[in-house]
């Protein structure tokens, strides 16, 4: 039966008389500009030192990027693809291209260049932004196979010194050129940004595509603007004093949602970092009011505090455990909607001062009113962890085919088995098959030059999300797993690996973990070890060891991994239980395509490429030999032959 | 050679050093040149004196023969910090950092040959002491920006890896502004990823700062890619100079590095 959602009737947003439509992002920005004038719109760390951007600058640069992009002849939907760390000036080259009616297309700065290549000549993009030497390179190596390329931009020109390609130019001549055709004819902007309207396409943005092939969903302005609308109306708290710090890759609808659209919406300030290895300390610097992140930054540091506390002494230890254990008993009350008793809640208020916020000042959220999870979800056991600090964690669900967020968590109501409800204007059903179908005014116009995908994913203003998920009583989407990666045992059984992977993820030494049975009478699970702590639990334990492969395979280490696997075990029904596993001998990684960009298994990829070890697993080998090529930098290849052992795990 | 001004396209001169040690002659009659923009390789099999030549134009060590001319000017019997503050910088074979201390504190005492604040003004700190330390500050950040250190500017460097500390010495010797920077084997120990990164920033100096160096390195791909001209060291003399290609071909740099019997 298809669950109608829980329709909240929004507030009128726009007044009747409405002025002027600021249906399109560059309409928005100029709006802000006046609205805000000086107030703080971006705030980048360079030399040590956090710099502001106010409104009326971010105009400034937007309008200087639309001229100059203009007078190199980009037109009414010309592609742009920027390839770069989150920074302002992705930013200025996206609106100052929508300004003038093209699309900004972002893409993840650590593709490889043959995936880049792939990308852009399938978009047929004409200009490329380059934020370094690094992607510079890339783009330059693959001009061959990119004939619409008639532009490289280049914002940091370091390294570069000898380049001299006809097709190169500085951000800065770019923006210098611009600046001085605006003073020539200053109304131009104005006009081009009035011809804009919000049925344009604003963006492309590449969809994980854990099957194949990335593919580009476009997003018109209206696409973007309603979504953020919609979801603010259950997330009214958001305001143009806050903070917020975008150091995810540009690329990712996430940040199009917050550091783009609903930045243009509400104003907070956008604080970007200094490098992406500054991040995690910058981001401690803001402490931001919100954050919205992808579940492998919860999961990261989730580890990190486990680590620094198996580090700490006994007594220290025996506290934060006693901590939380309260925590972590209170939260599952609120879950079920039980109450709290007054005893529990003020042992936590204790727990909050002497334990919990120290650690959450550590992490930089202390001042975080809510934390969001999007992307792939995250185990109930993370949300316990974080909720039971006294994070307010919840989570997100939405593709990027519908711009993002479909459902959220309410306030009160945050059930972490559950995806959250849907947000306003948001309709969410299940298929006769079991797959979540959602409709809103944010679903997208399709997929860029692929008529074929889109017919699939859009029947009749629903959009198939291809997740397998049921609604409970209360109208929450839950969502077991990709409808592709179900797995079916022999004896018909459907089971959601995903689930138990992330159990096994959640102890400290497992990185990643992959179920397999297909057709199988049992489960099996390939896991990675995760090289940080399982490297400090050996030396600990007086192991000595050389490389990863030959951490995965020690003894002890395995012995440690049958111990987890064990205890996962005991937590699962019977017919969800592994019985075999291994510790593969590398980590799973999106250079070798077991991974996407945003670190969700390939699943298809990597069965394919460990066949014959899943044909060892379930023949009962007790060992296999793999052969592994490893290919340098400097192209060079050599040849490995590491052992790895099968292991049983007793049901 | 005349006792006249040394040509205006020289850096430096140093003019028939002979350095002994009680009997050892460690540094034979050697001379070499560098010109403006000039990257110098002194390569040589171990104890050829190649430290000890460093040595000698830093002033750590007084040569009992010869002079040292140093942008015009003789500094044969100058000492080392007065070297220093004409403009010779220099990194050590063997880090020496100030281990308790933090990555840009290390850096910063680069700055402390160009600090003119004193004992009363510093006392009183707001002012002309807090304007230069933000001066300095700055500067020593673009340096961080230019090694590429970010993350680890807080880092105490004695917590470091060290190939990181083999950038930080690099980083204090650039924050001094040298005229003329001294490299002694800035490479060795390194990960080929890290050799990779240090030789792009000594490209880097000498392409766009063209900033004169001396560069002691052990791996010949490194010095034979990186260096404009090499002088080859053994036992104390110099037995060849010239542009990489020559030197890797040179009868007596193969008979020094490979031993007699193989060259015949």
């Amino acid at each position: 039966m298809s669950a109608q959602a829980i329709l909240e009737r929004p507030m009128v947003v726009v007044p009747a008389a409405a002025v002027e439509r600021l249906d399109t992002f560059p309409k928005r920005l100029r709006h802000n500009a006046e609205r805000f004038g000086d107030r703080v719109a971006f705030r980048e760390k360079e030399f040590g030192i956090w710099h502001e951007i106010t409104w009326r600058q971010y105009l400034d640069h937007v309008r200087a990027c639309a001229h100059g992009l203009y007078a190199l002849g980009l037109r009414r939907g010309d592609i742009i693809t920027l390839i770069g760390d989150n920074r302002p000036e992705l930013y200025y080259l996206a609106m100052g291209a929508q300004a003038i009616g093209a699309i900004s297309c972002g893409m993840y700065q650590d593709s490889l260049a043959e995936q880049l290549a792939q990308l852009i000549d399938f978009a047929g993009a004409r200009f490329v932004f380059c934020e370094d030497q690094e992607q510079t390179d890339k783009i330059v190596e693959m001009e061959g196979r990119l004939p619409t390329v008639e532009r490289i931009i280049v914002e940091d020109w370091r390294g570069m010194w000898r380049y001299n390609h006809p097709k190169l130019l500085a951000y800065s001549n770019l923006e210098a050129m611009g600046r001085e055709a605006d003073s020539r004819s200053p109304d131009w902007f104005d006009e081009m940004v009035a011809e804009g309207s919000g049925d344009d396409v604003a963006i492309l943005c590449q969809t994980s595509g854990t099957t194949a092939m990335p593919k580009l969903a476009m997003l018109s302005h209206d696409n973007l603007l309603t979504q953020g609308d919609n979801f603010r109306i259950f997330e009214r708290h958001i305001s143009e004093r806050d903070e917020f710090v975008g150091y995810l890759p540009f690329a990712w609808i996430g940040e199009q949602m917050f550091s783009f659209t609903l930045h243009q919406q509400i104003g907070f300030t956008v604080n970007f970092p200094e490098e992406p290895d500054t991040a995690q300390r910058d981001f401690r610097e803001i402490g931001p009011h919100f954050t919205f992140a992808p579940a492998r930054i919860y999961e990261g540091l989730h580890s990190q505090v486990t680590v620094r506390i198996l580090d700490a002494g006994r007594i220290r230890r025996g506290i934060y455990n006693a901590a939380m254990r309260t925590g972590i008993r209170a939260v599952e009350l609120e879950a079920d909607g039980k109450p709290v008793p007054w005893v529990l809640r003020l042992a936590r208020v204790l727990w909050y001062w002497t334990v919990y916020r120290p650690i959450l000042d550590k992490i930089g959220m202390t001042r975080m009113r809510v934390a969001w999870n999007g992307g792939a979800s995250l185990g109930p056991d993370y949300h316990k962890f974080f909720r039971a600090m006294g994070l307010n964690l919840k989570q997100i669900y939405g593709q990027t085919e519908i711009a993002g967020i479909s459902c959220v968590h309410r306030d009160g109501q945050v059930r972490f088995w559950t995806m959250g409800a849907p947000i306003a204007h948001t309709e969410v059903r299940l298929s006769d098959e079991g797959e979540i179908l959602e409709r809103s005014p944010s679903v997208f116009l399709g997929y860029y030059r692929n008529h074929e995908a889109t017919a699939r994913s859009l029947r009749d203003g629903w959009l198939y999300s291809g997740d397998y998920g049921a609604l409970d009583a209360s109208g929450d989407v839950i969502m077991f797993d990709r409808m592709g990666d179900m797995l079916q045992k022999a004896d018909g059984t459907r089971v959601a690996p995903r689930v138990i992977e992330d159990m096994l993820k959640f102890t400290p030494y497992i990185s990643e973990a992959m179920v397999v049975g297909e057709g199988q009478p049992h489960l099996a699970a390939i896991l990675n070890i995760d090289m940080r702590n399982a490297g400090k639990w050996a030396e600990d334990h007086d192991l000595a060891y050389t490389s990863y492969t030959d951490l995965s395979q020690k003894p002890a280490i395995v012995d440690l991994l049958r111990r987890l696997v064990r205890e996962t075990n005991a937590r699962l029904q019977p017919e969800w239980r592994i019985r075999r596993f291994v510790s593969l001998y590398k980590e799973f990684h999106p250079d070798d395509e077991e991974m996407t960009r945003t670190r969700k298994l390939r699943r298809g990829h990597i069965t394919e490429r460990y066949r014959d070890l899943i044909t060892a697993i379930y023949g009962g080998a007790s060992q296999f030999q793999a052969v592994v090529t490893i290919r340098y930098e400097d192209g060079r290849t050599a040849e490995m032959r590491p052992v790895v052992q099968i292991l049983d795990v007793d049901v | 050679m005349g006792r006249d001004t040394p040509a205006l396209d020289t850096i430096l001169i140093a003019e028939k050093i002979t350095l002994r040690f009680s009997g050892v002659r460690a540094i034979d009659d050697l001379s070499l040149s560098l010109r403006p923009g000039e990257l110098l390789g002194i390569i040589g099999p171990n104890g050829a004196g190649k430290t000890s030549v460093l040595n000698c134009i830093n002033g750590f060590y007084h040569p009992q023969g010869g002079r040292i001319i140093f942008a015009g000017r003789d500094i044969t019997h100058l000492p080392p910090h007065l070297r220093a503050k004409a403009g010779l910088a220099r990194t050590f074979q063997n880090i020496a950092l100030y281990p308790g201390m933090s990555v840009l504190a290390n850096i910063m005492s680069g700055r402390v040959i160009h600090m003119r604040a004193n004992v009363v003004t510093n006392g009183i700190y707001w002012g002309p002491a807090e304007r230069e330390l933000l001066e300095h500050r700055a500067r020593a950040e673009e340096i961080v920006d230019f090694l590429e250190m970010e993350e680890h500017r807080s880092h105490r460097v004695a917590e470091l890896p060290y190939g990181v500390q083999k950038k930080v010495e690099l980083g204090r010797a650039l924050a001094m502004e040298p005229k003329l920077l001294l490299l002694d084997e800035p490479m060795a120990g390194m990960s080929a990823d890290e050799k990779a990164d240090m030789a792009r920033y000594i490209l880097e100096l000498r392409e766009v700062r063209r900033l004169p160096m001396i560069l002691i390195e052990h791996d010949m791909g490194v010095v034979m890619d990186l260096c404009d001209r090499l002088v080859a060291m053994d036992y104390g003399k110099k037995i060849a100079e010239g542009p990489p290609d020559e030197i890797q071909r040179h009868p007596d740099v193969l008979r020094a590095y490979l031993g007699e019997a193989t060259v015949a």
